[in-house]
């Protein structure tokens, strides 16, 4: 019998396929079924927004350019870039603008961890909770639509204040989804987590220890998911966090083992929950009157210097390190992504894994290429 | 949880005046200036000191001083056990722009360090796979550098459409 060649296979997943969510190019190196390398390729969105912010001459023009960096957590971009300047600028933002900034990013985050949770189903073959996370997601889309006319990219946060007053039945639509959200998450937990299957694809894999998560400096559920106890609106306090109750909601390998795909999906799951509970707070202790627009300044001018701001986005840790000359507009405005540094992570946790898996390691990453790429 | 300024005699005292100085005049937090060719060990000092136990890097940026003539790479590291945060720079001139890589004490640096490569165009030493990551690998210049001027083509392309 001849003897068989065996010998290493290269495969390009992507730029162009379903699963990476984006534009993303990894180059599997394969023995057989067995992944041995998985070497990210990132840039195909690239369109340097820090060389753009550089030529404003306005912070405040900045604010459209990281929307686009993060566009299904829009909010969460401008509620980072806006307390790094007011920090910046010693800027005290009204007690109302807080309570309005809190529940949109808490919106927000349930809005980006549906998607995170329904395309992740769709990537491992379960379409169903899919289009019931896109059902609910609509719904905070909606409450976002007629505060500020946009679904996905607001210009709605802007420095020292909001671009304008929420409407009316603000509370009421508030309130409505409150009470609407929680037994669906039941669902979710019917239709995916618990399914067998579901299970099967996703407990045991991918598996990210927690010394390697925070030596690779990983952040929001991918680090939480492996067992540390880490959440920025906790542990370096921003806006009024520190007002409301709420746990931080960390992986416990409860299918398998700690840190992997399974309990970086349910650590999305239950932060909604969560959040939930923030909102609940929010509304009831959100004052009625008050302009938002009392400390937007007229012109921006911050003195020389430097400042580094980070928010707990639903990726993760985003960092903005703003450096000003004294001139109306940023001599450097660089943005620390989440996702760009958690999927820095992926060739270690891939190697060793099967090929079919790479995609649900990349799902349970929950990267936006729009921010990877900025 | 330490103040800068405590962090800044425990590493005059290790490594010596010449090597870190720190710079209280900034307005929001007190930075060093680090030597470069001192910036590994300290960075693993601080990794590995359990009074330190700076666990975390989570941010590396490159920045172009124009005024100056010279590029400056900023870290920003923090400890997720002990809850202090630290800024640190070094600073090299245009024309040798070589800094120690960082990679080997905290792997998030080795696409940090890419980045400000492919922008700014910092040679990190060390660096086990320093390749431009967000821009082609055949672009030309650093787009972040103030003095940046796009080329003309890309491989017969008209670049500024």
């Amino acid at each position: 019998m001849p003897e068989l060649r065996t010998e290493e296979m290269v495969i390009n997943m992507g730029p162009q396929h379903p699963s990476t969510h984006g534009v993303l190019r990894v180059e599997l190196v394969l023995d057989g079924e067995i992944v041995v390398d998985a070497i990210p390729h990132i840039g195909y969105l690239h369109r340097c927004f820090e060389k753009h912010s550089e030529s404003m001459n306005d912070y405040q023009q900045v604010i459209p350019y990281v929307d686009r960096m993060d566009y299904v957590a829009a909010m969460s971009n401008e509620l980072g870039y806006a307390i790094a300047m007011e920090r910046m600028l010693e800027i005290e933002v009204p007690e109302r603008v807080e309570y309005i900034r809190v529940i949109f990013a808490e919106l927000q985050r349930i809005a980006s961890h549906l998607l995170a949770i329904g395309t992740y189903g769709l990537d491992i073959g379960a379409f169903t909770p899919f289009l019931h996370c896109f059902r609910d997601r609509e719904r905070i889309l909606d409450i976002f639509e007629s505060t500020c006319g946009a679904r996905l990219l607001y210009n709605y946060i802007w420095v020292g204040g909001l671009s304008h007053d929420v409407p009316l039945d603000f509370k009421e639509k508030v309130r409505d989804f409150v009470k609407y959200f929680p037994p669906k998450i039941k669902e979710y937990n019917d239709l995916l987590t618990y399914n067998k299957i579901f299970i099967d694809r996703t407990a045991d894999v991918g598996v990210l220890p927690s010394e390697v998560a925070l030596n690779y400096a990983s952040s929001g559920p991918v680090l939480r998911g492996s067992g540390v106890n880490w959440d920025l609106r906790r542990d370096d306090p921003y806006s009024i966090y520190d007002r409301f109750e709420y746990d931080v909601v960390v992986g416990k390998g409860e299918m398998g083992t700690v840190g992997d795909c399974w309990d970086r999906y349910i650590v999305r799951v239950r932060e909604m929950e969560q959040s939930i509970r923030i909102i609940e707070q929010a509304v009831e202790q959100m004052p009625d009157e008050g302009d938002v627009k009392a400390a937007v300044p007229k012109r921006i001018r911050p003195p020389e210097g430097e400042v580094y701001a980070r928010t707990e986005t639903p990726r993760g840790e985003l960092g903005y390190y703003i450096i000003s000359d004294g001139s109306m507009s940023p001599y450097r405005v660089k943005a620390r992504s989440p996702c760009f540094v958690n999927l820095s992570v992926l060739p270690a946790i891939s190697r060793g894994s099967m090929v079919a898996d790479i995609v649900a390691i990349i799902g349970s990453i929950d990267i936006v290429l729009g921010e990877v790429d900025r | 949880m330490k103040k800068p300024a405590e962090i800044y005699a425990i590493l005059k005292e290790k490594f010596g005046e010449e090597k870190v100085e720190i710079k209280e005049d900034a307005k929001v937090a007190p930075w060093m200036v680090v030597a470069p060719d001192a910036i590994r060990e300290i960075t693993k000092f601080l990794r590995d000191d359990d009074d330190l136990d700076f666990d975390y890097l989570m941010c590396l940026s490159g920045v172009h001083y124009q005024k100056d003539n010279t590029l400056g790479v900023t870290y920003h590291i923090n400890s997720t056990r002990k809850k202090h945060s630290l800024i640190l720079k070094c600073i090299v001139s245009e024309d040798n722009p070589h800094v120690p890589s960082i990679e080997s004490v905290w792997k998030t640096a080795d696409w940090h360090e890419r980045e400000a490569y492919d922008m700014v165009g910092i040679m990190f030493d060390g660096h086990p796979d320093l390749r431009r990551i967000l821009c082609p690998d055949d672009w030309e210049g650093y787009p972040l550098r103030k003095d940046y001027k796009v080329q003309e083509y890309y491989r017969g392309m008209k670049v500024p459409y």
